[in-house]
């Protein structure tokens, strides 16, 4: 192979692997602007949706059919887990909230490896047919379908904030409470709605790349961590930033393992995060509105 | 001149809190500021501190420039301050919060704490007799052992200004010390500030209550938008027509 | 007041027959291991309960010092005495070196900028093959000896590591009740206000930082030397959620929070690992985990104040608790 076309092939890895952390941060962005909630489980609900699809696939379901039923599944996963911890937690510091979320997380994680072992899973391609060939370059199929996702959930989420009554609603009803009640916007059930769309969306960016990933029942805590470190390199409460700020992350990651050490693929994501927490937290702590003193 | 200050300016994006203030406050003297609500008055006190950094300005105290260094070092310097909304330590005891208070009276380090040594228990002792007699007082020594959250709303705000002499300060920063307290607390605080003018401290005072402010300032400063608008004796401030219209332009929006 | 005087050692007293009393080694090993993690959580409960800081990469600290121990008594042949304090100091050096521009962050991305430091040291030891051996780790760690001393047994073992336990107890003892101890506490309670006392707050928890990660780094060379072996799996993140689970469970901020927290989360694992299978036949793996995460959840919502504060209602010894408040008779 030419070091050219390596090269190439290395970006549509990066390409792919940054599309599916710009899914999972965009759950991340959503559930954090509405609720100011950082969801570290987030990437518990990539596994499980996954896990499910896997499990009623081999069970004969058509894919469609899995796909839906999981989807729904974790959405109501999401919805409840935000009524039975978050809520009730309400008004907790924020702390509280993160070390709720990460105890979720991996009782998450825990309940998987007593439902699904330790076994890898796999899922077949949504469409069938050899890799398309660009340049000198192999792209999966799949790949196009995790591009098309995260197409339409940008797309999506930026229809509804900026089009919508109720999407403009719900982001005044983030700056500002009051304003909220007067709108007709209970922020409970706002919160309530997050948690129930980002569990939906954790599931389908989990069904979507199972065919090209190892499926196992620990595969969202660094998915998890990943797409938080694309938020942060986006802003953490920028959409358009979190999808950029993952195909930022995919690429380099693809390069260095290819180039580098395939060792060095988690730590580089990781490196990134410490950096821009420690060299550039003003960008990030802009997100959260100073407190009077 | 124990303090000077000099085109003190804030800007809270790109709205100026504070704008081109100065004034200068001589030793053993309380130096007044008033002015409606949002005129700068908690700002000013949050950029002498070292809160907040100033825009543009200096702030000099004993001759010495206080602008860049931390609120620690501000406080080592010899500047302690309370807060409007009160900023007590509510899990610690009151004798614990005064102790913390005189925290620059002390010297064992974080290593030295560790163990049991003479010459910590020593500084232990004295710190908290001396605390002890701060509490005293000021009429809190009954409440010593007490939670601080558990005390009344005017011996919390009682409790702040002891904390804040604890440390033995030079100048001290009241903020609306008289906020919430009824007639005969407000009446025992002015006279409780007096006496420490008269042992020598140096006191600014931002109050809301005019006959306060009246009865024990020297000299006051009133600001309306970050502004100021006049200076003076207590007297010559009641009649300045700025003040007068400030704040009737005031009572008008409340009413 | 003489009840106690009479009491306190009665318990010590106690507890050091405790391996005469019992013949189990494996009662003895796991008498060990709460040791071992309570010597970490009090050094997090200092940082967590007083400073009001929170760290999820404190088992990064625990594995540094781990591999302190099996790297220099194995590769470099250092003497085990020598060993064993730099297991302590290194975690405590990095602390100092990261600490700075780490603490400066608040809450959310503190958190999260500890949790990537741990991940990060967790992945170096995977991945740092010559050094720590990779995956499959580094084994024939020797004995440590101390003097004519070699600690090469459970009981010999059990006296060093709850002999330092107590001389670590008396020292934080001390620590809480002094300036220090009390500045800490005000930075948890409110920053401005700790600063305005002239609390030099940044190196304060500077320094509770450097204390927690020697404290871990010390448990992990302590470790290294019963096990005699070391790979990276007891270091990974959930080394770390375990350790936070073990001091909010004790009670953030208490005395006997950090041996509380660390009995329970110990003994409550060896029970599940007993349990659960025979409830659920076949089950494997660290599906213990469920539960841990179970119970932080619920003890964040319902009692963030922790098991510990029970005693507290018991009126058990509240003097014992400086971080809920010392009674004025005992300062
Ligand atoms: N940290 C801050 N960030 C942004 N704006 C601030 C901040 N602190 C104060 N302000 C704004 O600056 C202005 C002056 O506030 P300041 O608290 O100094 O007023 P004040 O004179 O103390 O009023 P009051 O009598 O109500 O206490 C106000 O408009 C306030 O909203
Ligand atoms: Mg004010």
């Amino acid at each position: 192979m030419h070091i050219a076309d390596q090269l190439l092939q290395l970006l549509f890895t990066g390409l792919t692997l940054g599309s599916i952390y710009s899914l999972i941060a965009l759950a991340l962005v959503t559930t954090f602007n509405i609720t100011g909630i950082l969801n570290l489980a987030q990437g518990e609900f990539v596994a499980l949706g996954a896990l499910l699809a896997v499990s009623m696939y081999a069970a004969g379901m058509p894919m469609a059919a899995a796909f839906t039923v999981s989807v729904l599944l974790v959405a109501m996963l999401g919805g409840f887990l935000e009524r039975f911890a978050i809520h009730t937690a309400r008004g907790a510091s924020g702390l509280t909230l993160i070390i709720i979320t990460i105890g979720l997380s991996i009782s998450l994680r825990g309940l998987a490896l007593l439902i699904w072992g330790t076994e890898t899973y796999s899922l077949p391609a949504f469409s069938k047919g050899g890799p398309l060939f660009i340049g000198g370059a192999a792209v999966n199929p799949q790949s196009l379908w995790i591009f098309g996702l995260t197409a339409i959930t940008l797309a999506g989420l930026y229809a509804f904030f900026e089009l919508t009554y109720w999407g403009k609603a719900v982001k005044a009803s983030v700056i500002n409470r009051a304003a909220a009640r007067l709108v007709g916007i209970n922020p409970h059930t706002v919160s309530f709605l997050a948690f129930t769309a980002s569990g939906a969306l954790g599931a389908a960016a989990g069904i979507f790349i199972a065919p090209i990933t190892m499926t196992t029942y620990d595969m969202g805590f660094m998915l998890g961590l990943k797409g938080f470190v694309a938020a942060v390199i986006g802003g953490l409460s920028n959409v358009g930033g979190a999808v950029l700020g993952g195909i930022l992350l995919g690429i380099l990651e693809s390069y260095s393992a290819g180039l580098i050490s395939s060792g060095l693929k988690d730590a580089i994501a990781i490196i990134i995060l410490l950096a821009v927490l420690l060299i550039r937290p003003e960008g990030i702590i802009g997100a959260i509105r100073e407190r009077k003193i | 001149m124990l303090l000077e200050v000099k085109g003190l300016t804030k800007f809270f994006g790109g709205v100026a809190a504070v704008k081109d203030v100065g004034f200068k406050v001589s030793k053993g003297s309380i130096f007044a500021l008033i002015g409606p609500n949002g005129a700068g008055k908690t700002t000013i006190f949050n950029l002498i501190t070292g809160a907040l950094p100033p825009d543009s300005g200096t702030i000099r105290f004993e001759g010495r420039q206080l602008v860049g260094l931390k609120p620690y070092q501000i406080a080592a310097a010899g500047i302690t301050r309370t807060f409007q909304n009160l900023q007590l330590f509510s899990g610690m005891t009151v004798l614990e919060n005064v102790l913390t208070g005189a925290y620059l009276k002390g010297r064992t380090g974080f290593v030295k704490s560790l163990f049991c040594l003479p010459s910590k228990n020593r500084e232990d002792k004295r710190i908290k007799e001396e605390a002890l007699a701060l509490l005293e007082e000021i009429g809190l020594e009954e409440a010593a052992g007490l939670p601080a959250a558990a005390l009344p709303f005017g011996q919390q705000r009682l409790l702040e200004i002891a904390r804040a002499l604890a440390s033995g300060p030079r100048l001290v920063l009241l903020d609306e010390p008289a906020a919430g307290l009824n007639s005969t607390e407000t009446r025992s605080l002015a006279a409780y500030l007096k006496k420490l003018r008269e042992k020598g401290l140096t006191m600014l005072l931002i109050e809301h209550d005019m006959e306060t402010v009246m009865e024990v300032a020297d000299r006051v400063l009133v600001l309306n938008f970050g502004h100021v608008i006049a200076e003076g004796t207590p007297q010559e401030v009641q009649a300045d027509p700025e003040v007068i219209k400030a704040y009737l332009g005031e009572d008008d929006q409340v009413a | 007041m003489w009840k106690k005087a009479i009491l306190r050692p009665a318990a010590v007293l106690l507890l050091f027959a405790v391996p005469l009393l019992i013949k189990s080694n494996y009662l003895l090993s796991i008498l060990i291991v709460i040791g071992l993690y309570t010597i970490i959580v009090q050094g997090l409960g200092i940082l967590m309960g007083y400073a009001g800081q929170v760290s999820f990469g404190h088992a990064a600290f625990f594995g540094l010092g781990g591999y302190t121990v099996a790297i220099l008594t194995t590769r470099f042949h250092w003497p085990t005495v020598l060993a064993l304090p730099a297991a302590a100091l290194l975690p405590g050096v990095i602390a100092a070196i990261i600490g700075r521009p780490t603490l400066k962050l608040r809450e959310l991305y503190l958190a999260l900028a500890t949790l990537g430091f741990g991940i990060l040291v967790h992945i170096a030891f995977t991945e740092g093959k010559e050094l720590t051996g990779g995956p499959s780790g580094i084994t024939g760690i020797p004995y440590l000896s101390i003097g004519g001393l070699t600690f090469d047994s459970d009981i010999k073992f059990f006296y060093l590591v709850w002999i330092t336990l107590f001389l670590i107890l008396a020292g934080i003892n001390n620590l809480v009740r002094s300036r220090v101890g009390r500045a800490l506490r005000a930075i948890s309670e409110s920053e401005h206000a700790a600063e305005n006392a002239g609390i030099d707050t940044a190196k304060l928890k500077l320094q509770a930082f450097i204390f927690s990660a020697l404290l871990a780094g010390l448990a992990g060379g302590l470790y290294a030397f019963y096990v005699t072996f070391i790979s990276p799996s007891p270091f990974g993140f959930h080394a770390s959620v375990q350790f936070v689970l073990m001091a909010v469970i004790g009670g953030l901020g208490t005395f006997w929070g950090p041996l509380l927290g660390a009995a329970v989360v110990v003994t409550l694992g060896e029970f599940l690992r007993w349990a659960v299978p025979l409830v659920i036949p076949g089950a494997g793996g660290e599906y213990q985990i469920i539960f841990f995460g179970l119970i932080l959840v619920l003890l964040m919502i319902f009692r963030p104040e922790g098991l510990g504060a029970l005693g507290k209602c018991l009126k058990l010894s509240p003097e014992k608790m400086p971080g809920t408040g010392i009674p004025s008779k005992d300062i």
